[in-house]
């Protein structure tokens, strides 16, 4: 096991920090440290996020205090318990056109490459879930490779549109509402991430791995008009095999 | 038959919220709700809800409404302010009560809140509760997230507010004491994540310096005004985790402090966290307010926060029938016509 450090976050809170970077090897860390703490069901834990280097763990202060959790986390370390995440991958429609991604020709310019070529770099990538966070179910998938690392927008988009994917530097985002958002946007989904009256069918978490399966814009078009993509029926999505919500592949 | 509250005003951030969604940091989504929970739970028992009911919280100005119901019950709890009912009826007069107490209403009722005193927050309670179906287990509206509460959004002038109950019954009044007013609030804060990126002059200038609470506020967070302060390792940290409470130092130097529709991840340095006994008492200042930090150990966070349940444990106690019987007054109206007239001007 590798260092960590255990920091309050309030009298609410704690973090469990492996490191100052984000680092595949943390982040793996981190997930399986959240799911042992979940099925040990740690006392006063009312929930663990992953981040891309800590893990932050709220808890009941009216059960129990910063310094007890601190010595029960310490002690999963002490057992040299096995941590062991588990992994599921997930294949993600996306529709790489110019029309809905208002990025993708800029961006696949300062790759070096036709549309048709990022296209097919992006979707051949198997990311990792690093963490969910900012906006409700949304994913920040890493890594991309060199010749796809390109900065942020100098000046942020007002708003981009639910299902937008997009990049800066070495990470993937998909954006389950629309927001404002300086990420160059390269393709779009239309499944939805997170549906506020289904939260039981909330899929990607941390540690889960996300493949981009190409569709074209009639299967995209089709797929949308069933309300953002909840409750496409399958045959849609012919072709995108398990692509569905709640199903792994 | 059906009942609401038909808005005229809502005032200008007002949401349904109750005590929050916790548990969904981890998807992304801040448990939200009340950003001062004792007042919200003090309003609900003035009318005999549970105390983690849904409630209106109305941050900086009060709403105006008319009642298109038999009769209904609310209370507000929070900020001071006079509350003007408008009655057509005579058989039972309206007037102006102080904040703290129930009050009884009935259909075609005009009711107009005052200017706050006291704290930027103003909760609402309806007896039986406000008809809006909980999302992932709370009532609280989440705004950025567009769902929770009255279609996911503030209110806005017009709106219908269904009530639970098409009536309620005659009976004595109730009244809790306001939480008393608050100069020079001096907050309690616990050493944050990144404490040890700043220099030791910048850690000391956060606890000795006087901060005034900024223009610049929301559900999520508030800005504070005062000299900036200076990372020693820059400004940008891979994100982490942050609670509510979080104080945040940006590029800029000005502290954001996150309230409880925070982010659930961010890049800034924390230099501090805000006790969860104080949250409240921080919400509640006015714009302009005057605030410092100071740093508690653990244990004395601890301390605190046993003193806030024991308070709301408490206040059931503290129910105090009023005595006035509701007569004609009119002392009161005259009053009442006054702020009313100043209402307007407000609004308008």
């Amino acid at each position: 096991m590798s260092d960590f450090r255990i920091r309050p976050a309030g009298d609410a809170a704690l973090v469990v920090e492996f490191g100052d970077a984000i680092d595949r090897r943390h982040s793996e860390l981190v997930v399986a440290l959240a799911e042992q703490i979940r099925s040990e069901r740690v006392r006063g834990v009312i929930e663990t996020t992953p981040t891309f280097r800590s893990l932050f763990v709220s808890f009941d202060p009216d059960e129990i205090g910063h310094d007890e959790l601190a010595q029960e986390i310490a002690a999963i370390f002490d057992r040299k318990t096995r941590l062991t995440p588990r992994k599921r991958r997930w294949q993600v429609p996306a529709c790489y056109d110019p029309d809905l991604a208002p990025d993708l020709e800029d961006a696949a310019n300062k790759a070096g490459l036709t549309v048709r070529q990022f296209a097919g770099r992006h979707s051949s990538i198997v990311f990792y879930v690093y963490m969910l966070g900012f906006l409700p179910g949304q994913p920040y998938l890493g890594d991309l490779p060199d010749d796809l690392v390109m900065p942020r927008l100098a000046s942020p988009r007002p708003r981009v549109e639910a299902g937008s994917i997009g990049i800066a530097m070495r990470m993937t985002c998909i954006f389950p509402r629309p927001t404002p958002c300086g990420l160059r946007i390269i393709a779009r989904t239309p499944i939805s991430l997170f549906d506020p009256e289904h939260p039981d069918r909330r899929v990607i978490e941390p540690g889960d791995e996300v493949v981009f399966q190409p569709i074209d814009r009639r299967d995209f078009e089709q797929a949308a008009a069933f309300g953002g993509g909840i409750g496409v029926p399958p045959h849609l999505l012919e072709g995108v095999k398990d692509a569905r919500f709640g199903r792994p592949a | 038959m059906s009942a609401f509250l038909r808005f005229l005003d809502p005032g200008p951030l007002t949401t349904v919220q109750d005590l929050g969604r916790p548990g969904l940091h981890s998807v992304g989504i801040p448990s939200c709700g009340a950003m001062d929970a004792t007042s919200l739970q003090a309003a609900n028992l003035l009318v005999g809800n549970r105390p983690e009911a849904g409630c209106l919280e109305c941050a900086g100005a009060g709403p105006s409404f008319i009642v298109e119901a038999e009769a209904a019950r609310v209370a507000f709890s929070g900020a001071e302010a006079s509350i003007v009912v408008s009655r057509q009826d005579q058989s039972i007069a309206g007037g102006t009560s102080p904040t703290g107490r129930s009050l009884f209403l009935q259909r075609g009722d005009v009711v107009r809140v005052g200017a706050f005193k006291g704290s930027f927050l103003l909760y609402m309670a309806a007896e039986g509760g406000f008809d809006v179906a909980p999302v992932l287990g709370s009532v609280s509206t989440y705004v950025r997230g567009a769902f929770g509460g009255f279609e996911g959004r503030p209110l806005a002038a017009e709106d219908r507010l269904p009530l639970k109950r098409e009536s309620v019954t005659r009976r004595g009044e109730f009244s809790l004491p306001l939480a008393a007013p608050e100069d020079n609030l001096k907050i309690r804060v616990l050493e944050g994540q990144q404490f040890d990126h700043f220099l030791p002059d910048a850690a000391e200038a956060f606890f000795s310096r006087e901060y005034f609470v900024g223009l610049q506020r929301n559900r999520m967070g508030m800005r504070l005004e005062g000299l900036p302060l200076h990372h020693a390792r820059g400004f940008n940290i891979a994100s982490d985790g942050i609670a509510r409470g979080s104080i945040q130092i940006p590029g800029d130097g000005a502290p954001l402090v996150l309230l409880n529709e925070h982010q659930t991840t961010g890049g800034y340095p924390k230099i501090a966290t805000v006790v969860s006994a104080d949250l409240h008492r921080l919400a509640r200042a006015a714009v302009g307010a005057k605030l410092s930090f100071v740093k508690v150990s653990l244990e004395e966070a601890a301390a605190s926060r046993r003193e806030l349940t024991a308070a709301l444990k408490g206040l059931p106690a503290q129910l105090t029938p009023v005595a006035e019987p509701d007569g004609l007054r009119p002392e009161l109206l005259l009053e009442a016509n006054l702020i009313s007239g100043a209402v307007d001007a407000l609004v308008a």
